[in-house]
């Protein structure tokens, strides 16, 4: 099943979902309320769950197969600008063939996959929420509600501060940036970018290592 | 499924007051209001106050129960983040999550018990 995270909520998500033509739940979060519920802080991530309801690997960075923007070629007429998104993009860390070579360990064994995590691992895994974070879900729920409720600029304060208590959290970051109205930029309005905040943790260090 | 219903500290709520009413309360947090105090499953907090009443104060409570609340002065709106501490899993039970798809049909996660289920979390972001 899929679960869009997405405050736009069903307008945003359907030309995805239409283009998938799924046949699994393909649902719609509009509140990320799934994120916070699992502490998801990028996409893609995913979880497993067993058939007895049971949490077998917390979320991790998920990706089906290899994305098309990995090992691009930088063109030769590229300016600076589009050089150093490529040269970001391509140094991300995506192991999309190990990730999928687990996931068909774990459907055709089930519990004696080496891949289905005790329930102390899997808790040992989850994310952490310190106090900061916690206020970070608050602020996130205020600014997204300030948003839906047609008060945009109110909500950029709380955005703004939902980054500063959990650097970490993309979703939080890339959701806000893409609320911004027409002719407003992230680097205006937040001070930051995608680019600028991921040149500034290292390309490497975005994805978090995968321990299968 | 059990017979009841698991509730996670994943509440997020928006308040145009700092008052709550117990069955407010108990179906935003699930968080309950009983004599020995808030419970929450086996949990129980003492609240130190009389438990009697009608409405709580959601400053005292968030206080008691480890819950964030920022305001937003111009909007006069609160919100209430989930329990600090812990992880972000409560438990490796899954919750009760039931979510709308594209036609607003709403989908019981629960319902997929007794088969796998890869929950994949993406974005149009």
């Amino acid at each position: 099943m899929t679960v869009a995270l997405d405050t736009g909520g069903a307008d945003v998500a359907r030309p995805w979902i239409e283009a998938a033509r799924p046949t699994h739940p393909s649902l719609i979060d509009q509140a990320h309320r799934v994120d916070t519920m699992f502490g998801i802080v990028n996409v893609p991530s995913s979880v497993w769950i067993d058939e007895t309801g049971r949490i077998v690997r917390p979320p991790e960075t998920a990706y089906p197969r290899k994305p098309p923007f990995l090992d691009r070629p930088v063109p030769p007429d590229a300016s600076p600008e589009v050089v150093a998104q490529i040269e970001t993009l391509n140094r991300l860390r995506i192991d999309a063939d190990s990730y999928i070579s687990a996931l068909r360990d774990w459907v055709s064994n089930g519990s004696a996959s080496r891949h289905a995590l005790t329930p102390d691992d899997v808790m040992r895994r989850s994310r952490p929420r310190p106090v900061e974070e916690a206020a970070a879900a608050a602020h996130f729920e205020l600014g997204q509600h300030l948003h839906r409720t047609g008060r945009p600029d109110a909500a950029i304060p709380h955005f703004r501060e939902a980054y500063r208590l959990q650097p970490d959290n993309w979703t939080y970051k890339r959701q806000a940036w893409n609320l911004l109205q027409p002719g407003q930029s992230p680097m205006d309005v937040y001070g930051s970018d995608w680019l600028s905040d991921v040149q500034k943790i290292g390309a490497e260090n975005y994805y978090p290592p995968v321990d299968l | 499924m059990r017979g009841h219903r698991r509730h996670w500290k994943v509440s997020k709520v928006i308040l145009e007051s700092l008052t709550i009413e117990p069955a407010e309360l108990l179906r935003q947090t699930g968080w309950e209001i009983k004599p020995e105090g808030a419970c929450k499953g086996e949990r129980c907090v003492p609240l130190g106050v009389a438990t009697g009443g009608e409405q709580f104060n959601v400053r005292t409570l968030a206080a008691l129960l480890n819950m964030p609340l920022v305001g937003d002065d111009a909007s006069g709106l609160w919100s209430l983040g989930p329990e600090a501490g812990g992880r972000a899993l409560e438990s490796v039970e899954m919750p009760d999550l039931r979510l709308p798809d594209l036609n607003g049909a709403i989908f019981d996660v629960g319902s997929l018990r007794g088969s796998k289920v890869l929950l994949v979390a993406w974005a149009s972001w």
